[in-house]
């Protein structure tokens, strides 16, 4: 068989960061220098062999390579497999993903120079990377699956850095645990399909099963339980509403980790595994419309939760939210293709951001946006790359995100008028917020940063200073896919790449609406001009604004966050749960559980110790035993006659 | 090769081992002419040799392991002579051993915690080479359970754990309360007996014959009792040795009191009796009773899982949380076990060995945490990961393994626990996938109480995990787990093999129960 890439070079690209985790771990743990430098080289090797591999893929016209799947182990009907699945949207999210990673770790080498755990976190940051780059070359559920889990570890190290800090520690219990209540979904799914269709095959649940569901041989609830369980896999893990609230706390986790895991990969994972398994989601009209919805409303609620922000950190983890949100619904409308595209961009400039955030506080030591300002002048790299970055995520035309965000909401146009308005709105609220950050970061007037904890190393703030070099490389490179990385999409080029993968064939062409167009522009327009006015101009001022009876309210809401995290923290999980049902069971299981079994013992010696009296050897007892019973005896019969 | 007894020699391997430890004298005397070229005290010598013999069980079950014929159905390296014949009164009872493919991974974790529990307890001074004959003692016991072929043999090796178990949770363990709980695992654990006894009896005056090879084929109509309530009467014993919802309560207690190789054992392989006994005796004995009983044993085996988990989620006691997780894993070998089939018969008996692996590994990490602060209390801890990095890693690594991580042998045995069951009982499986999410909570909770979060200075003179004794057993089992994780094939193979006559034999019992059912309408 002549392969277009060898199934070997495929594997490479996973196994590179796996050993190169192994290496620091067994190895390297006290040469954090070399550990750093690993790491970047074999990422960089990845990132070579996923160029190579996309750009045979699009020779192939996107359509899957055929690599025969593995056995891994049996259990009678059960036959696990290991396989390779490469086609037109693992190869781009391959270059993606070691794209961004490849930048981040090189970052890495200057942000966090000097930490004193800087070799476990470039382990953990090859471990991640693998994960990820498992998860999309996984040819099955249950392999895509055991990568999921495995992402989710990663995101849970690397969250918990910082294990000294206990915030860093708590968010990342709930980062995982979260997470953890979608994926039940997912593996409620998992177990549903193998149960019904018998297979977990991608390629086969893609094209087979759903064929059978359309000819009635499987149930139309079936496929929508499946799709329903991938959905809630999706929202766990990509962070949609009512399961976002873990995403905003895994901030405390550090930058670069924010810029990969939180932002441009782990989080697009749920993104992915519902374009991978796009034909089972169309094939549900249900899981759909539930998909669509609950991305229009994670749409705008996180874009506005995004405005009411102190946090710069903070602001990028709504927008995140809010951003994925927009490629969940577009796959609900069936815009397969621009979400993916989308899903693309989104890496790029929200990556960027993240580094840019990180290159300010690196600077401050301080993420807090009311304690920046006026660094435009101190770190100019920062701020352009910055600034290009917001722009892209805004929609301005021509930057990359201009050209995602349009053919989603011209999708959305054709498919349906609400969710077009919602996506206009969130699109508004985008780009106020990202004024907003720009102005309070960047401009106005410089407000000291912060000290660096006691014991923690950090720059001195009150001297803010441009990153080092290590550092606005990575940025520069970033801002240049964040102007042009959406070029792909004349001609339709990006469309057919990943259109490719699909079973079904679908026509590939750029989409353009100048109605559409003139509408998202002038609105972000609008909404920055007010942003501007707000924060940089100052009138009118945005703490008047902020305190007036008809805003107020509204402003504490967000502030709060819309009480999610009292309710689901505090009240379902603190309360009902551990203060409720866990600890009436626990009493239960120590009062009567255990009580039953004390209480035989008691019992049987209470028992015993009356017995005794039966054998003390004492004539007179038994005399007068025999006599009490003789009577009672006596009784019984007399009155019972 | 085939006559030569080697079943019997690794049995009894240890407990002539244990004899020896008995006949060293404690110290140096002027009279000690044969022992005097023996180096070190009495701990010294009662450790080195305790670790010679279970290094030497090690090896023979290894080499057995790795010898077993894959290709072959049934029982390898028999060893057989009649012991009781009693033709005339119509039962015979054998001395009887057999390895097959259930029993052979089993009897390999047993040889390998045990090692571990030797290593272990390397600083042990009370009493030394008492301590460590004992534990020989229980190793013996519990590889005769492991490849007992007839009922009373089993029986007799059954019981016999209970001797060196009470002694070493009573003498040796921590707390005032370790008398309470010492004979409270004893009586409840005779309880149990009790009944197998007579649920033995009937089956073996039944048959003819005590051996399990003759009972399987023999026609068992004849019974004293109805075989639902032999049945009934042998699964409390082992429900009460896994254990289930709600004959759980010993566990805790004793785990808590037990020293830390003690818990290794009694979680790592006393447990698995339980799971084994159900598999190899009550599923393929009385199969027909057993296709009966599958919602039953699923429904218990659901509200183990989630009842255990939600108890464990309370526990303030670092062991006694691991003890309380055990009762919801030990759920999903029933869970398995329910399944009927090959694939939740083979995930149940997998989990029985990666289940021994992980808890074996975190009781061991857990002990090793208590050896340095001499404190269970999870909120008397914090920040160890600070001093003892290595040690925080280890117990890390080991609560993912147990909340079920993909890529180590949990995952492996609880997604096959879950396919064959779902297959069979699909709320009750469902039920039980809340598991898995309880069990995120409860250890990682635990995690980011004990080994995050500031710096504690009471702990900063705590060594970490340096000696040999100590990180040669920790890195054992991570290994271990690793490699099933991701290669589960070296045991789930002989397990599948292993299980397959068993299915096939629940699966003709329940087809002969429907067609009674439809020839009757």
């Amino acid at each position: 068989m002549n392969q277009p890439v060898a199934e070997g070079l495929v594997w490479l690209i996973f196994f590179l960061p796996v050993a190169s985790f192994f290496l620091i771990t067994l190895f390297l743990r006290g040469r954090p220098r070399e550990a750093g430098l690993l790491t970047v080289g074999a990422i960089g090797v990845a990132l070579v062999v996923s160029i190579y591999a996309l750009v045979q893929v699009i020779g192939e016209g996107g359509h899957a390579v055929g690599f025969s799947t593995h056995a891994l182990f049996s259990a009678g009907d059960l036959i696990v497999n290991v396989g390779a699945r490469l086609d037109g949207l693992t190869a781009v999210m391959l270059v993606v993903v070691s794209g961004v990673s490849l930048l981040v770790q090189v970052y890495s080498l200057g942000y966090m120079h000097g930490d004193g755990g800087f070799a476990r976190y470039y382990a953990f940051m090859s471990f991640f990377t693998a994960a990820m780059l498992g998860l999309i070359l996984a040819d099955n559920l249950l392999m895509l699956f055991v990568f999921w889990e495995l992402v989710g570890a990663a995101s849970y190290f690397l969250i918990g850095f910082w294990f000294h800090r206990p915030a860093a520690a708590a968010a990342a219990k709930k980062a995982f645990i979260v997470t953890r209540l979608g994926d039940l979904g997912l593996l409620a799914a998992l177990i549903l399909i193998w149960d019904r269709a018998g297979t977990l095959e991608i390629a086969a649940i893609n094209t087979e099963v759903v064929e059978l569901v359309g000819l009635g041989v499987l149930g139309q609830t079936m496929l929508t339980l499946f799709a329903l369980g991938l959905v809630a896999g999706a929202i766990g893990k990509s962070a949609q509403f009512p399961l976002h609230i873990w995403l905003p706390d895994a901030m405390e986790g550090p930058t670069p980790v924010s810029a990969l895991v939180h932002s441009a990969t782990m989080v697009a994972a749920g993104v992915y595994l519902l374009a991978r398994f796009f034909p089972v989601l169309d094939a549900s009209q249900f899981a759909s419309d539930f998909i669509t919805w609950i991305g229009v409303v994670t749409a705008v609620g996180a874009a506005l939760l995004a405005v009411a922000q102190t946090d710069i950190k903070r602001v990028l983890a709504y927008s995140t939210i809010s951003q994925l949100a927009y490629m969940m619904f577009a796959l609900g409308i069936g815009a397969y293709a621009a979400a993916v595209f989308h899903l693309m961009t989104h890496a790029f400039f929200k990556s960027l951001l993240f580094l840019g955030a990180g290159s300010a506080s690196h600077a401050t030591n301080t993420f807090d946006m009311t304690r920046m300002g006026g660094l435009r002048r101190v770190m100019p790299i920062t701020y352009i790359t910055f600034v290009i970055g917001a722009l892209s995520l805004a929609g301005v035309i021509p930057l990359a995100g201009f050209w995602s965000k349009d053919e989603i909401l011209i999708d959305a146009w054709k498919y349906n008028r609400a969710v077009f308005a919602f996506g206009l709105l969130a699109a508004g609220l985008t780009a106020f917020y990202m004024v907003r950050a720009i102005a309070l970061t960047f401009h106005g007037d410089y407000k000291g940063g912060e000290e660096p904890a006691p014991g923690e190393h950090g720059a001195d703030p009150a001297h803010p200073h441009e990153a080092p070099r290590v550092m606005t490389i990575p940025l520069c490179i970033l801002a240049v896919l964040a102007v042009a990385a959406g070029w792909v999409t004349f001609g339709g080029e990006f469309q057919s790449w990943v259109l490719g993968a699909l079973p079904e064939a679908h026509e590939a062409k750029f989409l353009w609406d100048t109605g559409v167009f003139i509408g998202s522009t002038l609105l972000a327009g609008v909404a920055a001009a007010a942003a501007i006015a707000l924060y940089i101009r100052r009138s009118p001022d945005p703490a008047r604004l902020r305190a007036h009876p008809a805003v107020a309210p509204l402003h504490r809401l967000l502030e709060r966050k819309y009480y999610a995290d009292v309710l689901a923290e505090d009240l379902l999980v603190r309360r009902v749960f551990y203060g409720g049902l866990a600890k009436a069971a626990h009493t239960f299981d120590v009062l009567v559980v255990d009580g039953v079994v004390n209480g035989a013992a008691r019992g049987t010696f209470v028992v015993g110790w009356f017995g005794k009296f039966a054998q003390n050897g004492q004539a007179q007892t038994a005399a007068a035993a025999l006599l009490a019973g003789g009577v009672v005896i006596f009784g019984a019969v007399v009155l019972l006659q | 090769m085939n006559d030569f007894p080697i079943l019997s020699i690794l049995i009894f391997l240890p407990i002539a081992g244990a004899l020896l430890l008995a006949l060293i004298p404690g110290q140096r005397v002027p009279t000690d002419r044969f022992f005097a070229w023996v180096p070190g005290d009495q701990q010294a010598r009662a450790k080195w040799l305790a670790l010679a013999v279970s290094a030497a069980t090690l090896v023979i079950s290894l080499v057995l392991f790795i010898d077993f014929d894959h290709g072959r159905p049934g029982f390898q390296y028999t060893d057989t002579f009649t012991w009781i014949d009693a033709d005339d009164v119509g039962f015979t009872v054998r001395y009887a051993f057999g390895l097959d493919g259930l029993s052979a991974p089993l009897v390999l974790l047993t040889t390998f915690l045990t090692t571990v529990a030797v290593l272990i307890s390397w600083r042990i001074d009370l009493r030394p080479k008492e301590y460590f004959a004992w534990l020989l003692v229980l190793e013996t016991s519990v590889l005769g359970v492991f490849t007992a072929l007839d009922l009373l043999v089993f029986f007799l090796f059954w019981e016999l754990e209970l001797i060196p178990m009470f002694l070493l949770i009573s003498t040796w363990g921590h707390g005032d309360r370790r008398h309470y709980s010492a004979i409270k695992f004893v009586l409840y654990t005779v309880f149990g007996s009790a009944f197998m006894l007579v649920g033995f009896l009937i089956l073996g005056a039944t048959a003819g014959s005590f051996d399990m090879r003759d009972i399987r084929g023999a026609d068992l109509a004849g019974a004293v009792l109805p075989l639902q309530a032999v049945f009934a009467f042998i699964l409390i014993a082992f429900a009460v040795k896994l254990p289930v919802v709600p004959l759980h309560t010993w566990l805790p207690d004793a785990h808590t009191d037990a020293p830390t190789a003690v818990s290794v054992i009694l979680a790592g392989v006393l447990l698995k009796m339980g799971g084994y006994g159900v598999l190899r005796l009550l599923f393929t004995l009385m199969p027909d009773v057993g296709a009966d009983a599958d919602l039953a044993l699923a429904i218990i085996a659901a509200v183990s899982i989630v009842y255990g988990a939600i108890i464990t989620i309370r526990q303030t006691d670092l062991k006694r949380l691991v003890a309380y997780s055990s009762v919801s894993h030990m759920g999903f070998v029933l869970l398995g076990v329910s399944a009927l089939g090959v694939t939740g018969l083979s995930g149940a008996a997998m989990q029985l060995v990666t289940h021994g692996l992980i808890t074996g590994l975190l009781f061991v990490v857990v002990g090793l945490v208590y050896d340095r602060t001499h404190t269970r209390e999870i909120a008397d801890m914090r920040g160890m990961a600070h001093y003892m990095p290595l040690l925080a890693t280890a117990t890390v690594f080991a609560g993912f393994a147990s909340l079920g991580l993909p890529a180590l042998a949990g995952f492996v045995a609880e997604i096959t626990i879950f396919l064959g069951a779902f297959a069979q009982h699909e709320a009750p499986t469902a039920v039980a996938l809340l598991g898995v999410l309880l069990a995120a909570g409860y250890m990682l909770y635990a995690l980011q109480r004990t080994m995050f979060g500031p710096r504690d200075e009471r702990w900063s003179h705590l060594p970490d995990i340096g000696a040999w004794w100590e990180a040669a057993p920790v890195l054992a089992l991570v290994a271990a787990i690793v490699l099933l994780g991701v290669y589960p094939s070296i045991v789930m193979d002989l397990f599948e093999a292993a299980v397959a006559p068993i299915a096939d034999g629940l699966a003709l019992a329940a087809d002969s129960a429907e067609a009674a059912v439809a020839g009757g309408a």
